[in-house]
């Protein structure tokens, strides 16, 4: 295998502040607020779009607007009634006009903004590591590595690039998992949405390194609307990671991201998420309101993706990363640590589609509750009349600290096929006294004891992001954690 | 410290649990550098709880006395900062810490102790070396340091890892709350081996124990028997022999006599 060291981004912490949320100084373009056919227009113009997609997008925005207000009000989640009409849906640092060639060509305050986040892009040149496409707002800054990927044949850009570049393959793909009538939120994406980033790899290649995208929403006001199209071609394998920061604001940011994953015959996409969004101060004021439509495909048989998420940002959190296993013997997994701190509220989970034969799945899901927040596994197991020998395996364990938290579990399972094998365990457990003891028994602080338990409650999905990654991770719940436990 | 200081001064310590259960009835005891200690007694005198009181663990009341370790008063003090200071419970039943894995346990405890200590946490290759070392001892399975903290384990591998952890950490007072209980033969021996090695002059051992056949690995310098909460005699290596002899009612007899 090649190089997959990844780069190490800076995740010393010094106090529970929330070490984010610094502001960056860099003069937007930005749209004026609310959405209408011209804003749709000014974002598509602005990217320099063609006329197919920007037809794609008012399709879109049509849908929404006719089927009015139908935010899905199902999950287990309360907030504040979202004025769709009072957010910027575009905002773009000013020079980026001329996009960047290089990063010598990217704006030193970006490379200085981008260091603060610990994600040190100057570096990247002298590791062979991680190719990252950084999103700030609403437009991709940088994607590194780019020449050494284009070896390997490997297109890894933002999504207006291979809009512009790469047209045949965004057609085919585009709204093939996640159709544009999919979902409020997805829909509303599907009209608006400004960047992300773009993979496709090609036939039986497998790509040499571990690709990332860096979100942060930095604008105040606006939302972040990105749409990532992930293609593993025959074949081939990738590993992609995303993570997620956005400064402290005391007004709640929407973002409305839509993930798409298509792999093909004998293909595997493997996809971590870090989500560290504002998740809004002690007193619940503030933080992202974190809409996500993430689902792949296992189109080939013998195909596998594998979804890996670590969700401790956001003042709410909607995501369902799921897989429709279309391909016979195709694989779906979905590893998954969701803590929730303060007046967070979390509803996540995944939905696996078995279509194909002798297809698998597997979940394994973790729920952390602290503080007054609220914290939901919502999962769906539906086996179709065609899935002969579907097997599933579903695992949630919740984990509460405190008393005034609470975890919830909501499982359906639907089997059409007698041949099916369906399996599910859940657990809900606190920290336990005695264990918290035995370790103080042993010189080590309360909190790092809690610290200790909470870890390795969490170790069985750690183990599943690349290292460097799992050791953020495991800071990450650190940090989010601090002073609710000892 | 010259052997004739005392290393921990219990007086007359009161504990209860809640729903003013009373426990605990006035212990005195005095432990000094150098010396064994072994406890005995019927089911339910306050044994375990003695133990789980100088280790400060939550749950009771102290009531009234005084617990002085080392020259200071730790009555109140948090359970990690009397470890840090070199006090240790070997668990009668010890956790388990479900995905943390045994090795990362170790290196944070002894890590944990150094850096109260003014010592620069360990590098790996030396932890590993120390490890190593110490493993023998108990004769632990390396395979067991990288599962989680006593998940899975047997009985007596659970022991094992306690003494092992004794081994580690050196303490300055160590106490063994029935660490014999439910060992086999070779197992015992094992674990009296472990105590025999980390004893010297330097520390002190408190044993809590209901059969005298550990005792036969180890020179215990004082018996007490425990009744009630209150160490109703003390005696020397004798003693356990006549309690194993004739169990505990001869000495109740005894006492209602006195009274």
């Amino acid at each position: 295998m090649a190089n997959q060291k990844i780069i190490s981004r800076n995740t010393k912490l010094e106090d529970n502040q929330y070490k984010w949320g610094f502001e960056l100084d860099i003069d937007s373009e930005t749209a004026p607020k609310g959405i209408n056919p011209e804003i749709i227009k000014f974002i598509s113009k602005k990217k320099k779009e063609p006329e197919w997609m920007y037809e794609w997008r008012m399709k879109a925005y049509n849908h929404w607007i006719k089927k009015g207000d139908s935010e899905p009000t199902w999950a287990n989640i309360k907030y504040p009634k979202i004025n769709y009409q009072d957010i910027i849906y575009y905002a773009a640092p000013k020079s980026n006009d001329s996009a960047p060639q290089s990063l010598d060509d990217v704006d030193p305050e970006l490379i200085t903004a981008f260091n603060k986040l610990g994600i040190p892009l100057e570096e990247q040149k002298k590791l062979t590591g991680v190719a990252v496409d950084a999103v700030l707002d609403s437009v991709s800054v940088a994607t590194t590595y780019k020449d050494m990927l284009k070896k390997a044949g490997v297109i890894f850009c933002s999504m207006s690039e291979a809009i512009q570049n790469h047209p045949e393959l965004v057609k085919k793909y585009l709204g093939s998992v996640v159709p544009y009538s999919d979902n409020f939120f997805a829909t509303l994406n599907s009209a608006a949405f400004t960047d992300g980033s773009f993979v496709y790899v090609p036939p039986k290649v497998r790509c040499p390194i571990e690709l990332m995208t860096y979100f942060r929403i930095n604008q105040e006001d606006s939302g972040q609307f990105e749409r990532t199209l992930i293609i593993a071609d025959e074949g081939s394998y990738v590993s992609y990671l995303e993570g997620c920061t956005a400064p402290m604001r005391k007004t709640s940011q929407l973002h409305a991201a839509v993930v798409e994953l298509v792999a093909l015959k004998d293909a595997e996409i493997k996809y971590s998420t870090l989500q560290n969004w504002y998740p809004g101060n002690k007193d619940g004021e503030g933080g992202v309101y974190n809409f996500v439509t993430k689902r792949g495909i296992c189109k080939g048989q013998n195909s596998k993706i594998s979804w890996t998420q670590v969700e401790t940002g956001s003042a709410i959190t909607w995501k369902y990363p799921s897989v429709i296993l279309q391909g016979d013997n195709s694989i779906g997994e979905f590893y998954s640590v969701a803590l929730v701190n303060n007046f967070q509220q979390a509803d996540t989970g995944t939905k696996m589609i078995h279509v194909g034969k002798n297809t698998k799945s597997t979940i394994i899901a973790k729920g952390i509750s602290a503080g007054k927040a609220q914290n939901t596994y919502r999962g769906q197991v539906k086996v179709l009349p065609t899935a002969k020998n579907a097997k599933n395996f579903t695992q949630c364990d919740s984990l509460l600290i405190g008393d005034k938290c609470g975890a919830h579990t909501i499982p359906y399972i639907e089997v059409n096929n007698p041949t099916a094998q369906m399996g599910h365990e859940a657990t809900t457990s606190k920290v336990n006294d005695d264990q918290l003891f035995y370790l103080q028994q042993r010189g080590i602080s309360l909190e790092e004891a809690n610290y200790m338990i909470i870890n390795g409650f969490c170790r069985g999905i750690f183990k599943e992001l690349p290292f460097e990654f799992a050791m953020e991770a495991s800071q990450l719940l650190k940090v989010s954690l601090e002073g609710t436990v000892g | 410290m010259i052997k004739e200081k005392s290393l921990l001064e219990i007086k007359n310590l009161h504990v209860s649990v809640d729903d003013d259960i009373k426990i605990l009835n006035g212990i005195n005891l005095t432990i000094k550098l150098g010396e064994i200690h072994v406890i005995m007694g019927p089911n339910g005198s306050g044994k375990s709880t003695l133990a789980n009181v100088l280790s400060g663990r939550p749950g009771y009341n102290i009531d009234k006395g005084e617990i002085i370790f080392k020259g200071e008063d730790i009555t109140s003090q948090d359970p990690e900062i009397r470890a840090r200071n070199g006090m240790f419970l070997a668990f009668q039943y010890p956790m388990e810490l479900p995905g943390v894995r045994t090795w990362q346990f170790l290196k944070s405890s002894v890590d944990a102790i150094r850096l109260h200590n003014e010592l620069p946490e360990l590098k790996i290759k030396e932890f590993d070396k120390l490890l190593e070392e110490k493993k023998e001892i108990v004769e632990m399975n390396s395979e067991l340091l990288k599962r989680s903290v006593n998940e899975g384990f047997s009985g007596g591998e659970k022991k094992r890892n306690e003494i092992l952890q004794l081994s580690l950490l050196n303490p300055t007072f160590a106490m063994l709350d029935e660490t014999d209980s439910g060992l086999d033969i070779d197992a015992l021996q094992i674990v009296a081996k472990g105590v025999k090695n980390y004893h010297n002059n330097n520390n002190s051992v408190m044993l809590v124990t209901h059969y005298q056949r550990i005792l036969n690995h180890l020179s215990p310098d004082y018996i007490h028997v425990l009744m009630d909460g209150k160490i109703v005699k003390s005696g020397d290596k004798s003693l356990s022999l006549e309690l194993e002899s004739k169990g505990y009612e001869w000495i109740r007899e005894s006492i209602l006599k006195q009274s």
